[in-house]
């Protein structure tokens, strides 16, 4: 068989006048044509730029080290020069900001300025996961346009809050918690007390029985926290519950369920994550949202 | 009967009674297996092989009561007597998985655009879809395409029947078991969280075991050629399957935690680890992607077109600089990263190199056509496959270019990336696989030619249309949204918070959506061509088999 097709070699292909090798599989032979010159030319163009790229750049690995190019280039001092190409860039803005005091901030409408300029990315980049892209808030994720706040509304306090966070397990960080009462209560009494606190907000009209009765489980073992008024107490964290802001939902089912397992939600105490400049500038962003006090 | 009219007694063959043997007892194994399982997902793998064990006895069984007394001889009548067979249900598996791999593609596409359509459930969860759509094209779509075409070529053109008898069939069967296996564990939550490599150490013990049949089925069949040398499409061949035996072990030496347990162990840490993964990953594309659909090239084109290959040296330099080169290449995927900056000189610098030997491929593919230039107006068939050739250019153009670092810095991690690999996988793997099934259902099931010529333009027009608007969006995608993230204002800070770049990709998102559906339709109306032809009730004598007498 193989002497067979060896006998073909001089097998020419009729419509290029090229000859092909004398091989044929299953029909398919190959023409004999050269490398095209253009292909190995940059083909070895491209060997070359390599090779030159090796001198210059740390390239192989030898025993215990590498070699590490005739430019002494390598990506740890790089990095560190962009960096500080940053720094020189950034060196005026942060250097007013790390200097200035909040109020100080607060009076220049320059330094306002550069301050909303690093919160507001800081705050999309960080904040916005939880909170919302404008800082609106969600289910459990408090709503920063409005004037209720649970720990407080001053720039002092807003910048507390996010360096230690709240329940995260920095020490100086906000604790209290929404005690769960499903042990202590009886579900009659959860549920009159939640009656109660939706007629706070006239959900449940006044005048209901079991309003009534809530309102008697309310000051023996609420108001403790949330004031005989029910406005809550900033230095608690507890919340107002006469303002018609929920922060998890104002239906019934939800306010039963708070009561029953209690509330403890957490934020990160950024003051591990970002720096003292960035904590001022989103302290002053957040401030500036709406509800700034 | 012809058992009554040979002398011959029928026994079973040696392969046949080892493998009930083999079949029995691992069903049996299996089932203690899923009694004792960790996880419930576990259990459900162990009984699907219990299943396909049983099922794969009763089949042997089957066909021993069937067959006749003596084996299919080798040749009939002098002419090799090929088994094609294995080749047919290759062929309507990758079709199936085509079709099912482009849909999911088409549902995370849109997850993107719309997350809602994630609809908060794990299994449906874009993290779980995303590895069933990539294993779905690459590993069900393509590698169905790859074992089927090779079978077929691997006997035309060494003139000798598929070695084996049950082997070519443990080979198909056990490689779908494997998808089966794998994509369902991704739904189910189990996956070893490496990319392109997600199954867990059974399946890839199980893949490992097809893996070696595959090679052996190959490598005996080259051996009892006829013809005197290897053809070029069969080097092709043997690299994609030996290469990717060697990446599938380097890359899943793992440790289980107990044979009842899903979970394993990787040996590799840290950014070991990650280079060995991507050494595996970008090589799955050298090795699987790119010289395993070459070797499609090289027969179909010439096949179709009827030209000789137009510069058998070419074929040889670039082959062997190909394999030699891109092996190095998987470092430019970790740019920028914990690898130390040696590997990544030489991943990018090795990618440069690579670009010539993979053009070489492109050459050989189009310049064939010369002399038959005027098939592309002519023959759509012919039209798909270079214009798969001319992605394959661009995408090898455009790899080493974003394997440059300074190039890297910008494109890394955006959607160019994504665009990138669907211009290969779209324009380049999907487009020759689409050729070679046009080529390969009418000649395996002996129709003169596919049932509608017109339905084969519609496919490449409408998917044309896809790719361009899929690439197109994410070339604009990525590039905005790397220029987005190193954006800094006048005063030193970043511009564009993360979130805002998530919103600039959603035009862009719904446009690729778009694309992904125009590819979609395209690939049912294939399908419904392929059903068509092969329900077509005429036949005609063996459509290429008069061609292979020997040559004048």
């Amino acid at each position: 068989m193989s002497t067979a097709h060896e006998s073909h070699d001089a097998h020419v292909d009729a419509a290029s006048g090229t000859a092909t090798t004398g091989h044929e599989w299953d029909g398919i032979r190959e023409l004999n044509n050269p490398l095209p010159r253009w292909w190995l030319w940059t083909f070895y163009a491209c060997i070359f730029w390599a090779v030159c790229y090796w001198i210059a750049f740390p390239a192989w690995p030898l025993v215990s080290n590498y070699t590490t190019g005739v430019l002494g280039w390598n990506s740890r001092t790089a990095v560190q020069g962009q960096l500080a190409d940053l720094r020189t860039l950034r060196a005026a803005t942060s250097e007013r900001l790390a200097t200035a005091s909040l109020q100080e901030i607060e009076k220049s409408p320059e330094l306002l300025a550069l301050a909303r300029a690093e919160g507001r990315v800081a705050f999309a980049d960080n904040c916005a996961p939880c909170h919302g892209a404008g800082g609106g808030g969600a289910k459990g994720f408090p709503n920063l346009n409005d004037d209720d706040w649970l720990w407080g509304g001053t720039l002092a306090q807003i910048q507390e809050t996010i360096t230690h966070g709240i329940r995260a397990g920095d020490d100086l960080g906000h604790q209290g918690n929404m005690t769960p009462f499903g042990a202590v209560l009886s579900k009659a009494e959860i549920s009159d007390a939640a009656d109660f606190v939706r007629s706070l907000s006239g959900l449940v009209p006044a005048g209901t029985p079991s309003v009534e009765k809530g309102a008697a489980v309310f000051k023996a073992n609420c108001a403790v926290c949330h004031g005989e008024d029910a406005k809550g107490n900033q230095e608690l964290g507890s919340k107002n519950l006469t303002d018609g802001i929920w922060l998890y939902g104002s239906d019934k089912a939800t306010i039963v369920q708070t009561i029953t397992n209690g509330r403890g939600g957490v934020m990160p105490a950024w003051g591990e994550r970002l720096s003292p400049t960035t904590l001022k500038a989103l302290t002053v962003y957040v401030h500036t949202l709406g509800g700034g006090q | 009967m012809s058992i009554v009219q040979t002398p011959i007694t029928k026994r079973m063959t040696f392969g046949e009674s080892g493998l009930l043997i083999v079949f029995s007892f691992f069903a049996f194994f299996a089932v203690v297996v899923a009694a004792k399982a960790h996880t419930s997902a576990y259990a459900f793998h162990a009984f699907v092989f219990a299943a396909a064990s049983v099922a794969a006895v009763f089949a042997i069984g089957n066909r021993y009561m069937d067959r006749d007394a003596i084996l299919p001889p080798q040749t009939i009548d002098g002419k090799p007597n090929y088994n094609m067979g294995p080749v047919k249900v290759g062929t309507l598996l990758a079709v199936f998985w085509g079709i099912a791999g482009f849909l999911v593609g088409v549902i995370i596409a849109l997850q993107l655009a719309f997350p809602l359509l994630n609809f908060d459930l794990p299994w449906t969860s874009f993290g779980r879809l995303r590895p069933l759509h990539t294993s779905a094209v690459i590993f069900a779509f393509g590698g169905n395409v790859l074992i089927a075409t090779s079978f077929y070529v691997v006997q035309r053109t060494s003139q000798a029947r598929l070695a084996g008898d049950l082997a070519p069939w443990f080979v198909i069967w056990g490689y779908n078991l494997f998808i089966v296996i794998a994509g369902t564990g991704y739904l189910l939550g189990i996956t070893q969280g490496k990319e392109y490599a997600e199954p867990e150490w059974y399946s890839d013990l199980f893949l490992t075991i097809v893996w070696v049949t595959y090679f052996l089925v190959f490598l005996v069949t080259v051996l009892k050629r006829k013809e005197p040398h290897i053809y070029v499409a069969n080097w092709f061949y043997f690299a994609f399957i030996l290469t990717i035996a060697v990446l599938h072990l380097g890359n899943n030496a793992t440790i289980p935690v107990s044979v009842f347990s899903p979970k394993s162990y990787i040996l590799w840490s840290g950014v070991q680890d990650a280079m060995v993964q991507w050494w595996y990953g970008h090589n799955a594309v050298g090795f699987f992607l790119t010289a395993g659909f070459l070797a499609l090239m090289y027969y179909f084109i010439p096949k179709r077109a009827n030209r000789p290959v137009y510069s058998y040296r070419l074929s040889i330099v670039h082959f062997w600089a190909l394999i030699f080169l891109y092996i190095w290449a998987g470092p430019h995927h970790l740019h920028y990263t914990a690898l130390p900056d040696w590997a990544q000189t030489l991943g990018m610098t090795f990618s440069i190199m690579l670009w010539m030997p993979s053009w070489g491929g492109m050459i050989n593919g189009l310049m064939t056509l010369s002399g038959a230039w005027d098939k592309l107006r002519t023959d759509p068939v012919i039209r798909m496959m270079v214009v798969s050739v001319a992605f394959y250019g661009m995408s090898t153009f455009e790899g080493p270019l974003m394997s440059v670092k300074a190039v890297n810095s910008l494109s890394h991690y955006t959607e160019w990336g994504i665009g990138h690999v669907h211009s290969g996988a779209l324009g380049w793997v999907a487009y020759i696989s689409f050729g070679a099934i046009y080529c390969l259902v009418p000649w395996l099931w002996n129709k003169r030619e596919m049932y509608s010529m017109k339905a084969i333009n519609w496919h490449f027009w409408i998917s044309t249309l896809g790719i361009v608007l899929y690439i197109c969006s994410m070339w604009v995608a990525g590039i905005l949204q790397g220029l987005m993230w190193r954006a800094y204002t006048s005063l030193g800070f970043l511009e564009y918070s993360f979130i805002e770049t998530v919103e600039a990709m959603h035009p862009l998102y719904v446009i690729r959506a778009l694309g992904g559906i125009l590819f979609l339709i395209g690939a049912l109306i294939m399908a419904w061509n392929v059903i068509m032809t092969i329900r077509s009730p005429e036949t005609v004598a063996e459509t290429t088999g008069a061609a292979l007498a020997p040559a004048e």
